[in-house]
């Protein structure tokens, strides 16, 4: 009996603190993983000061007028009214942005896919190759000025010399500075950098396949390779697909400096602006950081919807 | 070499392919492979030009004569410049390697409790790290621009450094990479009574060696790229790419000195993928996002 009644009063008490405060066991649990916090702590302190908050920042300082002199003002929603109603130069800002998202968006990511895919079915050595040829230019990046050798206005450029040996044309054509060309240009130059990090991402699901599964697809009646493609292999690597979906496209809205080098900033009659580079214009020559930030925010809602959206169609995928 | 290629294609795979097929997948990948190298090979080529084949008409993709012409320029001029070459190179190299080392130790020590620990927050810190992958840079530069200058970090190396120890995509990729790391080889090191920190250092790190390459492999042509944007103002503190800028920008004439730095620009980061490919493709594989 009485040791009944002790068990009852220890059960309590034990049972007590936890009702007693919430935060108690919160707190408790913090301590318990503190050690995990401070191996974070260096990371994410860089990350939120640097990623987090100004994301945050950047939408607030969209409401505000501010050219780093004066103290902030208030206007609402007139930097986007502004933006959107009064600017004829963002317009072309966006019409090239989107163009670039939606032409070498998925052009990049089918050819990251495709070159990956017949690179898979070589023998090791010369899939190291391949591998190496086709990812070296992006991470050559910054040389894409041997792009201006080679559509160079004179008749020295690379590609006006051999049109011009070939009798394709009589005089070299400016490039650079024709309003046809620029937007053009600009994209092949882009893709030939995108094979980045996603094409590798895919080389290295394709090799991670499980061989059986298509060992028991053959045997399930697959017949062709295009089934093999859109039933085993493509599910299999859907982790991967997504990961470089989102490379992809975030970094096709992101065109700005191949513009600026191939082009020029501003380039001619603003054929190849883009939201990045307007946001450029406005927040490191203008100073009108409000307004800027308007820019970015609008660049940062049309990232993230863009990669979700693309994520819904991937989940599709194969079903 | 043509030869070796074609027999690859048709080594007796799964299913077979006819003749014709490997023919073509062969002549595809050979045309683009072409688009993808002849830009490299022609900037290769036209560091070791003589001045009098750089304007050759019609241009001539190879060189006849090769010399270092261009190099020795290079080393000239840049000795009569105010701001010497090495200075320039220096630079680059701080830049690159405290970066790129520093990145590979914070976003490991990161991951770490991410890969292998339920805690509270761990989810929504890998979500929010996740997320930022899906918007780039730009969007935060106004502020990032203002953080600096209230910082006083305008015109140090710093302001360069700084922001990226903490890029998400190798918080991310090491993040991945680090839960295949066996949980039985973890709670045997905690029973022979290793701290976290142990842990993170002896074990989990020699570990993740292929991920540290990769990181090392995409962090590190980025910052040996940067030009020191809106931040580095004084001469003596700014980088290579931006003396290969101002060095084109002389004109005709420097064309040869420019084909020269881009080619030392273009050599380190490709060297450095040759070396670390396998190991690049083995942490690539983790790579996948689920959902």
């Amino acid at each position: 009996m009485q040791a009944e009644t002790t068990s009852k009063a220890a059960v309590s008490s034990l049972v007590q603190p936890k009702k007693q405060s919430r935060l108690a066991n919160v707190w408790r649990e913090l301590k318990k993983n503190k050690h995990y916090y401070i191996l974070m702590s260096p990371y994410m302190l860089i990350f939120f000061a640097f990623t987090v908050v100004p994301v945050i920042f950047s939408i607030v300082l969209s409401f505000f007028y501010f050219n780093m002199l004066e103290f902030p003002r208030f206007v609402g929603w007139q930097n986007y009214s502004r933006l959107f109603l009064n600017d004829d130069v963002f317009m072309i800002a966006l019409k090239n942005t989107l163009l670039f998202a939606v032409i070498c968006g998925p052009i990049s990511y089918l050819a990251c896919f495709l070159f990956a895919w017949i690179i898979n079915e070589l023998s090791p050595k010369v899939r190291a190759f391949m591998t190496l040829v086709f990812y070296a230019p992006s991470i050559s990046g910054n040389v894409f000025f041997i792009w201006l050798i080679i559509f160079s206005g004179d008749r020295y450029g690379y590609l006006n010399g051999f049109l011009i040996k070939f009798g394709f044309m009589l005089e070299p054509i400016q490039w650079l500075t024709n309003e046809k060309y620029i937007l053009p240009i600009i994209m092949i130059v882009q893709l030939w950098l995108s094979l980045g990090t996603s094409f590798l991402a895919f080389i290295a699901g394709l090799q991670t396949i499980d061989k059986s599964l298509i060992e028991a697809g053959a045997i399930d009646g697959i017949r062709n390779r295009w089934q093999e493609l859109w039933f085993i292999t493509l599910p299999s690597m859907r982790p991967q697909l997504m990961f470089g979906a989102v490379m992809q496209i975030t970094s096709s809205f992101a065109v700005a400096d191949i513009s600026i080098a191939l082009a020029g900033f501003p380039s001619v009659n603003y054929a190849g602006h883009t939201i990045v580079t307007h946001l450029m214009d406005y927040g490191t020559i203008r100073f009108e950081m409000g307004y800027a930030s308007a820019i970015a925010t609008v660049l940062f809602a049309m990232m993230l919807g863009a990669n979700k959206l693309t994520q819904g169609l991937l989940r599709k995928v194969g079903e | 070499m043509v030869t070796r290629m074609m027999a690859a294609f048709r080594m007796p795979r799964r299913l077979n392919r006819s003749f014709t097929v490997s023919f073509m997948l062969f002549a595809f990948l050979a045309v683009f492979g072409a688009f993808m190298a002849l830009p490299l090979i022609y900037a290769v080529n036209n560091a070791f030009k003589p001045l009098n084949e750089l304007f050759l008409f019609p241009p001539r993709f190879f060189v006849n004569n090769p010399t270092m012409d261009n190099f020795y320029d290079l080393v000239a001029l840049m000795g009569n410049s105010w701001v010497p070459l090495s200075r320039y190179i220096v630079n680059t190299l701080f830049i690159t390697i405290v970066g790129t080392v520093g990145h590979i130790l914070l976003s490991s020590a990161a991951a770490y409790p991410l890969a292998k620990y339920r805690f509270p927050g761990s989810r929504i810190l890998f979500s929010i790290v996740v997320m930022s992958l899906m918007f780039s840079g730009h969007v935060t530069a106004i502020p990032n621009y203002m953080v600096m200058s209230w910082l006083g970090w305008i015109n140090t190396h710093a302001s360069i450094i700084v922001p990226s120890l903490a890029f998400p995509l190798g918080l991310f990729l090491m993040k991945q990479f680090m839960e295949q790391i066996p949980d039985a080889l973890l709670e045997a090191a905690k029973i022979d009574g290793a701290n976290e920190y142990r842990i993170y250092w002896t074990i989990v790190m020699p570990n993740v060696k292929p991920a540290w390459l990769t990181l090392m492999i995409l962090q590190f042509p980025m910052l040996w790229g940067s030009d020191g944007g809106n931040f580095i103002y004084s001469e003596n503190l700014k980088t290579l790419h931006y003396a290969l800028g101002q060095i084109t920008a002389g004109g005709i004439a420097r064309a040869g000195v420019g084909a020269a730095v881009a080619l030392i620009l273009m050599v380190v980061p490709i060297t450095l993928f040759i070396i670390s490919q396998s190991n690049v493709l083995q942490t690539m594989a983790t790579s996948g996002m689920k959902e």
